[in-house]
């Protein structure tokens, strides 16, 4: 008994310790935007060097969060994005208190619209569809702008007979929009099914995180569904299934390593190898033409 | 004039009817049919076949149970994935034997647990709200208590979505609502009202398309009452969209939802 205190004062000690080596780290001076502290390890990474290596830490491989433009310009070939519906934005139907100014200063601070980025554009020369969500923008979550884009995206794709790619990071739905952003779900899912009855390829890429409404929609609707490495992705929120079941989650619950195991992940593709494994996708599914 | 929140206390009521109570009112011959083919049978979603009048329908129903024990063998009408697989399997087996489905939505929301996140709760429910939007058939869904989330939403993209005068239907409890935008579950009553939950808020932003009247206090103050008008509204309903041409039935599926924005 008296052993198992000693232990737990021990880590107790430890977690401090660790604690102020931390404050102290961020209390230095220093510069804005010149060094990136990995999330995972904790090395501290020279900024130019961190985007050198595709946001990726040279130390532990940790695969930082992406900005939808920053995805889209390291995923497609160069200048072949011509972003589409741009201006679609959503409403607010709940007229819930400060919503409209928060969605203001994000536009401000952010230069999007809202939480994705719709468009066409090629990689290694073969034609597609997609969609690059932002987690900058309220988690990413999906209102009914979310909603709107990705529906457009998908049907401008069954027209045009396209591939789609959809790149997802969100929280889920928008609580602010209330059941309008509940709709998306089913909205999405509607062109998602219309683009796959036509016999259309969709992929998509799963990065941290992506949770609740989107994974229960869109994100788990690929033909092929890819994920980066440690990527966060379920249903219900940790915290939620904490209070739920009243005991903590193991290690790598939820991870993209933990779903690909459960059979609901067709592979994990670091960020390095991502241009390479979707051409190659692709490729193969305008294999007819060859023969 | 009830508030939100009077509703969701109705709504939540442990003596209103639930699933089980209308399937045994409104239809006759009803055999239960268990089992997703997969993992499990999951009880908080009963599903099965049976007559409505002349005509053969399948039927699938979130069920809360009555008693303490019911409840706690019912998850408490929280559905695991298995749940979400099993109604799938019987909307897929009444397209092929071309029978119009009814589904009756109550539930808090798609059960958080680890087996619901080791199966793939996102992706069961993914799947209905996918292959839902394209049956060949005319889908009733009627949300007769509360209607949490993407758990209620799975068996609720249909041709006709219909709340009970009293029923609820969210993005999230309000107890959920108000801990994740104001950091304080306490507040679930303010939140309620702002949420826009309630049939008429929904009838308004037309997110439904009907709302079956209640007696005075709740239909438990007379359940029979409610479940003829449920059986009335069904029937009718059903008449009209098996006269409606497959092609126009989907397209109208298809944008009763795609104009919500």
């Amino acid at each position: 008994m008296s052993e198992m205190f000693q232990d737990r004062a021990k880590k107790v000690s430890r977690a401090k310790t660790v604690d102020s080596a931390v404050i102290s780290k961020s209390d230095k001076p220093i510069p804005d935007n010149m060094w990136e502290k990995c999330p995972s390890c904790t090395h501290i990474i020279y900024t130019d060097d961190l985007s050198d290596n595709l946001s990726v830490c040279p130390t532990c491989g940790y695969h930082f969060r992406l900005s939808a433009m920053d995805r889209m310009k390291i995923t497609l070939d160069l200048d072949t994005f011509s972003e589409m519906n741009a201006d679609v934005v959503g409403s607010d139907p709940l007229n819930f208190p400060g919503y409209k100014d928060k969605i203001e200063k994000l536009r401000e601070k952010t230069k999007l619209k809202d939480a994705i980025v719709t468009g066409i554009g090629d990689i290694t020369g073969i034609k597609a569809a997609f969609g690059f969500m932002d987690s900058n923008f309220l988690m990413g979550s999906m209102g009914a702008a979310v909603g709107e884009k990705l529906s457009l995206a998908f049907e401008y794709a069954t027209e045009n007979r396209l591939p789609v790619v959809i790149f997802t990071v969100s929280g889920g739905a928008r609580m602010q929009e209330g059941i309008v952003s509940l709709m998306q779900m089913a909205k999405v899912s509607g062109a998602v099914a219309r683009h796959c009855d036509a016999g259309l390829l969709y992929i998509t890429v799963l990065t941290d995180p992506t949770t609740g409404g989107v994974t229960a929609s869109f994100a788990m609707q690929g033909d092929i569904i890819i994920s980066e490495p440690g990527a966060l992705i379920g249903f219900a929120g940790k915290r939620v299934i904490e209070q739920t079941i009243k005991q903590s989650l193991p290690d790598g619950f939820q991870t993209a390593e933990f779903l690909m195991q459960k059979g609901f992940i067709d592979a994990i593709i670091e960020r390095k190898n991502m241009r390479k494994t979707l051409h190659g996708i692709l490729h193969l599914h305008q294999g007819r033409k060859h023969l | 004039m009830k508030t939100a929140w009077d509703k969701v206390l109705i709504a939540r009521s442990i003596l209103r009817p639930t699933s089980k109570f209308f399937i045994e009112q409104i239809f006759d011959g009803f055999i239960e049919l268990k089992g997703d083919r997969n993992f499990a049978d999951d009880s908080a979603i009963i599903g099965g076949i049976a007559w409505l009048g002349e005509m053969a329908v399948t039927v699938i129903g979130e069920e809360k149970g009555v008693d303490v024990p019911e409840k706690v063998a019912r998850n408490f009408g929280c559905p695991h994935p298995e749940g979400y697989r099993k109604a799938l399997r019987l909307m897929e087996q009444a397209e092929k034997f071309n029978r119009p489905i009814v589904c009756f939505v109550d539930t808090q929301g798609a059960y958080c647990g680890i087996g619901a996140e080791e199966r793939g709760q996102g992706h069961a429910i993914a799947a209905n709200l996918q292959r839902m939007m394209t049956l060949k058939v005319p889908v009733i869904s009627i949300v007769i208590g509360e209607g949490g989330s993407g758990g209620a939403l799975a068996l609720a993209v249909a041709d006709k979505v219909t709340m009970l005068e009293n029923a609820i239907y969210s993005i999230l409890s309000p107890e959920g609502f108000s801990s994740i935008l104001w950091k304080d579950s306490s507040r679930a009553k303010e939140a309620a009202e702002v949420m826009k939950i309630t049939a008429n808020d929904l009838m308004e932003l037309g997110i439904i398309d009907d709302i079956i009247k209640e007696p005075a206090g709740g239909a438990q103050n007379g359940p029979e009452l409610v479940a003829e008008r449920i059986k009335s509204y069904i029937q009718k309903n059903f008449a009209e969209l098996m006269k409606e041409d497959l092609s126009l039935l989907l397209d109208n599926r298809y944008n009763k939802f795609r104009r919500i924005k």
